[in-house]
């Protein structure tokens, strides 16, 4: 038997490797990442314009002062709250219902799991212009439909109206991202171990217990993760609102309005502080997400070791 | 009997709901965009007539085709880009045990949920420092935000999943890594590649708002962009048939696409946040 000489010597080379072959994707990640995210920061403490980026002077906290006395940037606040909380309860609510459908055997399955999938594929700004037609508030087929059933007795201005047009901009994200929703859990489910419910059928436990005593509790992982996958991403919404809405107070989101800001106001300072506190409030959750990914992670191998 | 019977009723029902659900929007896009004149404003939900003249008016009205091989190519670029950089990395993250690896998969974990518009501001500098405004190597260089970190966390579980002998009689016999990733895992991941690389592609080419802020002629527009600025000949009432047959026309080619390779882009999807 050949012993393995110096396996210290060959772990340090290996581990030297592979930090060679990482080089190019870090450099990478730090030229798009990184650095414009240090000068974003950078800029929010100066009173930079859109066409005066290198005559920047440093202000302090000069433009938060500001922001957070913008009664427009709390409205922001509020949507984007109100867009993630709606947003992400209807999707996972839904997303599970499907991913239990498509769970099940049935003629027809593999063409249904193609339909679903169909949402995810379109473009957002298309999703949101086919959307903005269907909602057209003479010639929309969401008004016709209503009406025929009888639901409604009179047209309704879906996009335009202040009280719909949110409602309109998470029922056209909900039909975008459902079926992520859905696809992920339903892998979940299709990992779920099968013995439990022979067991449970074995027992005589009827399908809705069978459902609440099995299936919830082991499912509670991944619907956890759906719902922080689909919150970062809903928070920093910005084509969706940007098409269908446009930039109207009523469903003006962070990002919008600290792109109105930075562009349409040439504001730097002001719309590179706004970015930064949307950063933060993301990176905070993104942290706390990861934290306890990383407790299970350990917990898992406590186990296992 | 009769229980059995409503129950099969109900799901039957459950089934053709979501398969309706999923499916009008896109179908309603398609009538809407062969349909001109009066027979637009028509919520008729069967079509009677093909009138392809939206889908004329499309091409002809603006750089509609132009605006599509913006496309292509800045997502071509961007995917061959990110998997380049990514290959290799992920080979290293995947099948080398070393120090720093899994806070390093957390780090890009943690990237990919960066707002973009955090970046936005610094990445205008640097796009207007290099040269890049109004050009579409710009849009590339801005999307490996995007791609990059989807790329590596997908490609590193699957690289992760390939058995261990292979290289180990690669190693044996005295290959240098580079080699091996080039010559032995590479071929092996060809499917995974394709289904990352797919990933990446849609979503370079599904990106707004680098796009939006980064291009001003509507020359160098990619489509998204294009379809968002369509406006009617009198700015009042927008031409939605135009719009439609646009969305159709970009979006079809994707869903074909989909369909076909879904259960890759489904293992895809789903590896990278299963496996955490």
């Amino acid at each position: 038997m050949v012993r393995p000489a110096r396996p210290d010597h060959l772990a340090q080379r290996r581990a030297r490797t592979a930090w060679l072959l990482l080089l190019p994707l870090l450099t990478a990640l730090a030229g798009v990442a990184l650095w414009p995210l240090a000068r974003t920061f950078w800029f929010s403490f100066t009173d930079a314009t859109l066409f005066d980026l290198a005559g920047a002077r440093f202000v302090g906290l000069g433009n938060f002062a500001l922001l957070l006395a913008d009664p427009e940037w709390w409205r922001s606040v509020w949507n984007t709250l109100v867009f993630t909380a709606m947003s992400v309860a209807l999707e996972v609510g839904l997303g599970f219902a499907i991913a239990l459908t498509l769970h099940a055997q049935f003629p027809g399955r593999g063409p249904l799991r193609a339909a679903v999938l169909i949402p995810w594929a379109i473009p957002t700004v298309v999703s949101a212009k086919m959307w903005g037609w269907m909602f057209h508030d003479v010639y929309g087929v969401v008004n016709a439909m209503l009406l025929d059933i009888g639901i409604l007795s009179a047209p309704l201005a879906w996009t335009a109206s202040p009280h719909l047009a949110m409602a309109a901009l998470i029922a056209v994200d909900v039909w975008k991202t459902t079926p992520f929703v859905a696809l992920l859990l339903l892998a979940g489910l299709q990992m779920l171990p099968k013995d439990y419910y022979d067991a449970a059928q074995v027992d005589g436990a009827s399908t809705w217990t069978q459902f609440f005593a099995i299936t919830v509790p082991l499912m509670k992982p991944a619907l956890a993760v759906a719902v922080i996958f689909r919150a970062l991403d809903a928070m920093r919404i910005f084509d969706l609102v940007y098409v269908l809405t446009g930039s109207n107070r009523e469903t003006m989101t962070m990002a919008v309005y600290a792109r109105q800001q930075l562009i349409d106001f040439q504001d730097f300072g002001a719309g590179s502080a706004a970015s930064t506190l949307l950063f933060l409030v993301i990176a905070m959750v993104t942290a706390i997400y990861l934290t306890a990914v990383r407790l299970r992670l350990s917990e898992r191998s406590a186990l296992a070791g | 009997m009769f229980v059995r019977l409503i129950r099969r009723g109900a799901f039957g029902l459950l089934v053709s709901l979501i398969f309706f659900y999923a499916v009008f929007p896109f179908y309603w896009a398609i009538v809407s965009s062969l349909r001109t004149g009066q027979a637009l404003f028509s919520t008729d939900l069967v079509p009677h007539s093909f009138d392809v003249r939206n889908y004329v008016a499309v091409f002809a009205e603006q750089p509609f085709g132009l605006n599509i091989l913006n496309s292509l190519l800045v997502a071509g670029t961007t995917v061959l880009l990110s998997l380049a950089l990514a290959v290799p990395a992920c080979y290293a993250l995947g099948r080398i045990a070393f120090r720093g690896r899994v806070p390093l998969l957390f780090a890009f974990l943690g990237v990919s949920m960066f707002p973009q518009i955090a970046v936005l501001s610094g990445m205008f500098e640097i796009i207007q420092a290099l040269g890049l405004y109004n050009r579409l190597l710009g849009l590339s260089l801005c999307y490996l935000l995007v791609t990059l970190p989807l790329t590596v966390w997908v490609l590193t579980a699957f690289m992760r999943d390939l058995p261990r002998e292979i290289e180990e009689a690669a190693l044996v016999d005295g290959a240098s890594p580079l080699l091996l990733v080039w010559r032995i895992l590479l071929p092996l991941m060809a499917p995974a590649i394709m289904a990352t690389g797919l990933l990446a592609f849609i979503a370079a080419w599904n990106e707004f708002l680098f796009a939006l802020t980064f291009t001003i002629s509507s020359e160098t527009r990619t489509v998204p962009v294009a379809i968002a600025l369509i406006s009617g000949a009198t700015g009042y009432e927008l031409p939605w048939g135009n719009v439609m047959a646009a969305s159709v026309t970009v979006t079809l080619p994707l869903v074909v696409l989909v369909l076909i390779f879904q259960r890759r882009i489904v293992a895809g999807l789903t590896v990278g946040a299963i496996k955490t």
